[in-house]
């Protein structure tokens, strides 16, 4: 098998079947990948067009009616649009705003501490709320929120009546948002972590030479480090502004913060799976797509020009 | 002057030991004093450290304190959970909320179903991902640039849940195993990873000998390849085997068949929707509804402990594979 390819070398130099050949093998190792994203990908992809139907089951794609824009100006024109945008769009900045800092600090903070079991433990417990499943998540904050929980309980201590946080809408962005960083706060500190032990030790003794404290070395030369990481995270988390934890935020959503709670994926889940407009959803769930997709490429423009580096 | 030190090298070589004595004292006073200088921090970082410790304790305290109180409600009376008066230790230690979690088939079904999904499924996940990073990660691969274009396109553009929805009905998968198994089979993220891993790890002169001794890829794959990559094997298996774990929408979407439900979707149910009608089923005649109504938080507790402490049991012990994992990313990335 070896000898003939080997001879094909020589008899057409750079074919693309001598190509081939000599890369079946691995063809047959990236087969399964390349079925399941065809299948499980490109063709969603192309059930899109039902976006652009009055889409009915037993006729299939082909046969049924086209209605170009219609659903999409639908979407625009009807009363849940702003509402959707706004929540969508906050959730996303309120996110950035508290959430995105809090790894950075606390990454700091572990790299100041001495090496030990005391460090060693709080980082074991800060990484551990990330494996505890969304569904459990959810569970603890509800059983924490209602008037009778934990939150509710200890407010009670400093004399604050309870409220009941889970039924007024006003609440549910800070409740999405908050426990969001009790979970991940530890974990994403992982990734800065490996940054600030690249950091060059003769930095900070020919800084401890020169006299800078702790705090100076920790702005002038910890901070400078982490720098890179620092930029493209944040570029990448505007990039996706208009996608929401939607697994969280469907699992946190009641009738009751509906007007705060609202946003394009669970709208399109509402509409689509709960409410069986095929068409109307997947024209909404496209429209969020192609902005996210937009944005991405907007986005990754921006993070080579300014940091030198993006995800493409 | 140098006619005084020539004087004072003689004097230094007829005398003695007593001068001898004074360097050795300045010398030993000059390290005595490096040490010092060297472990005292001045005031300004002791108050810095301080407050860095003081940070530190209260990350510490803010998360680990729900995790504790969670696990003592699960076996606190009810009455002192809801009235606020159990704050961190267990009282009134009470194991009938475990009682009626280990008596309920429910949940013994769905840990089951969970267990299935997540072998089954991670299995799939590895034999997927695994081969396909490596043949990615060949530089010789011909057509590995359109590849890596094909599968990476889906990380940024897909159809949406409406269509991979009726994808999934029109092949028939709806309330099968299937369902859950394959639509997340291929993990575009964790192909890269590990193909990352495969370029930086595996020497090239070793792929080149093997191809030069006559051995094909798959006997190259499973004879070196696979031994060699045994930690990205293992991380590979961690990352989605707590996915699988803990999943639970395609279950949502997919599944309208109760018993095939996996442990995350009786959970929704029960901590969620905070549902209890299929709670305490096999107890009930002996159970007064009062009483049911005040175990139905302390079982909420309950199940919480039950469905998370096998990830959290093993997560210690794995936790540098974990990191590694991360970090194997974050080079490409």
């Amino acid at each position: 098998m070896e000898s003939t390819v080997e001879f094909e070398n020589f008899k057409k130099k750079g074919s693309f079947i001598r190509n081939v050949k000599k890369s079946s093998q691995l063809y047959a190792f990236i087969f399964l990948a390349f079925l399941s994203v065809f299948v499980f990908a490109y063709i969603p992809m192309y059930g899109i067009l039902m976006g652009f139907q009055n889409f009915s089951a037993p006729r299939g794609i082909w046969g049924s009616e086209w209605v170009g824009f219609r659903h999409f100006e639908a979407f625009f024109n009807s009363h849940f649009f702003w509402q959707i945008m706004r929540n969508t769009i906050f959730l996303s900045l309120y996110q950035i705003v508290a959430a995105f800092p809090m790894p950075i600090i606390l990454a700091l903070a572990f790299n100041e501490a001495k090496d030990g079991f005391f460090k060693k433990f709080t980082q074991t417990v800060t990484y551990a709320p990330h494996f505890i499943s969304i569904v459990v998540m959810t569970g603890m904050i509800i059983s924490f929120l209602t008037p009778e929980g934990l939150i509710n309980n200890l407010l009670g201590i400093v004399g604050i009546s309870p409220t009941n946080f889970l039924s007024l809408p006003g609440w549910f962005p800070s409740v999405y948002v908050w426990s969001g960083i009790w979970q991940s706060t530890g974990w994403g500190t992982v990734i800065y972590l490996a940054a600030l032990a690249g950091v060059d030790p003769t930095l900070h003794e020919a800084a401890i030479v020169d006299g800078a404290s702790r705090m100076k070395r920790m702005w002038h030369i910890n901070l400078p480090a982490i720098k890179p990481t620092i930029v493209v995270l944040l570029i990448l988390s505007f990039g996706s502004i208009m996608t929401n934890g939607f697994e969280r935020i469907i699992l946190l959503q009641t009738p009751l913060n509906l007007t705060t709670s609202r946003v394009i994926s669970t709208y399109v889940f509402e509409v689509g799976i709960e409410g069986g407009r095929f068409s109307f959803a997947t024209a909404v769930g496209l429209f969020n797509s192609v902005i996210n997709a937009g944005l991405l490429i907007v986005v990754n423009y921006i993070s080579k020009k300014v940091s030198g580096s993006g995800l493409w | 002057m140098v006619e005084h030190s020539k004087l004072d090298a003689r004097k230094k070589l007829t005398i003695d030991a007593v001068q001898q004595q004074k360097v050795n004292e300045v010398v030993a006073e000059v390290q005595a004093r490096k040490k010092t200088w060297k472990i005292q921090e001045s005031k300004g970082d002791k108050v810095f450290l301080f407050f860095i410790y003081v940070y530190l304790v209260l990350a510490l305290i803010v998360t680990l304190y729900p995790l504790i109180f969670v696990l003592s409600a699960s076996i606190s009376e009810p009455h002192y959970v809801a009235s606020g008066q159990m704050v961190l230790w267990p009282m009134g230690v009470t194991w009938e909320g475990y009682q009626l979690i280990f008596n309920n088939s429910d949940i013994w079904r769905g840990y089951g179903n969970t267990i299935i999904y997540t072998v089954l499924g991670t299995l799939v996940n590895l034999v997927v991902t695994i081969p396909a990073a490596y043949a990615l990660s060949r530089p010789e691969f011909y057509g590995k640039k359109v590849f890596m274009i094909f599968i990476m396109i889906t990380m940024f553009f897909g159809g949406g849940i409406i269509p991979t929805f009726i994808l999934i009905q029109n092949l028939g998968m709806r309330d099968t195993i299937w369902a859950i198994i394959l639509p997340g089979a291929t993990a575009v993220w964790h192909i890269l990873v590990t193909r990352a891993f495969f370029a930086s790890n595996i020497p090239r002169e070793m792929e080149e000998a093997a191809i030069m001794d006559g051995c094909n890829d798959f006997v190259m794959f499973i004879k070196i390849i696979l031994p060699l990559s045994m930690p990205i094997i293992a991380v590979m298996a961690l990352f989605f085997g707590v996915a699988n774990w803990n999943s639970w929408f395609p279950a949502l979407i997919f599944l309208r068949d109760r018993s095939m439900w996996p442990l995350q979707m009786i959970l929704r149910e029960l901590l969620v929707q905070q549902n209890m009608h299929s709670m305490p089923e096999g107890a009930d005649a002996a159970i007064a509804a009062h009483r049911r109504q005040q175990l139905a938080q302390v079982i909420r507790y309950g199940v919480m402990v039950v469905s998370t402490v096998p990830i959290i049991m093993v997560y210690p012990f794995l936790q540098k594979y974990f990191v590694k994992g991360v970090l194997i990313g974050s080079v490409k990335g």
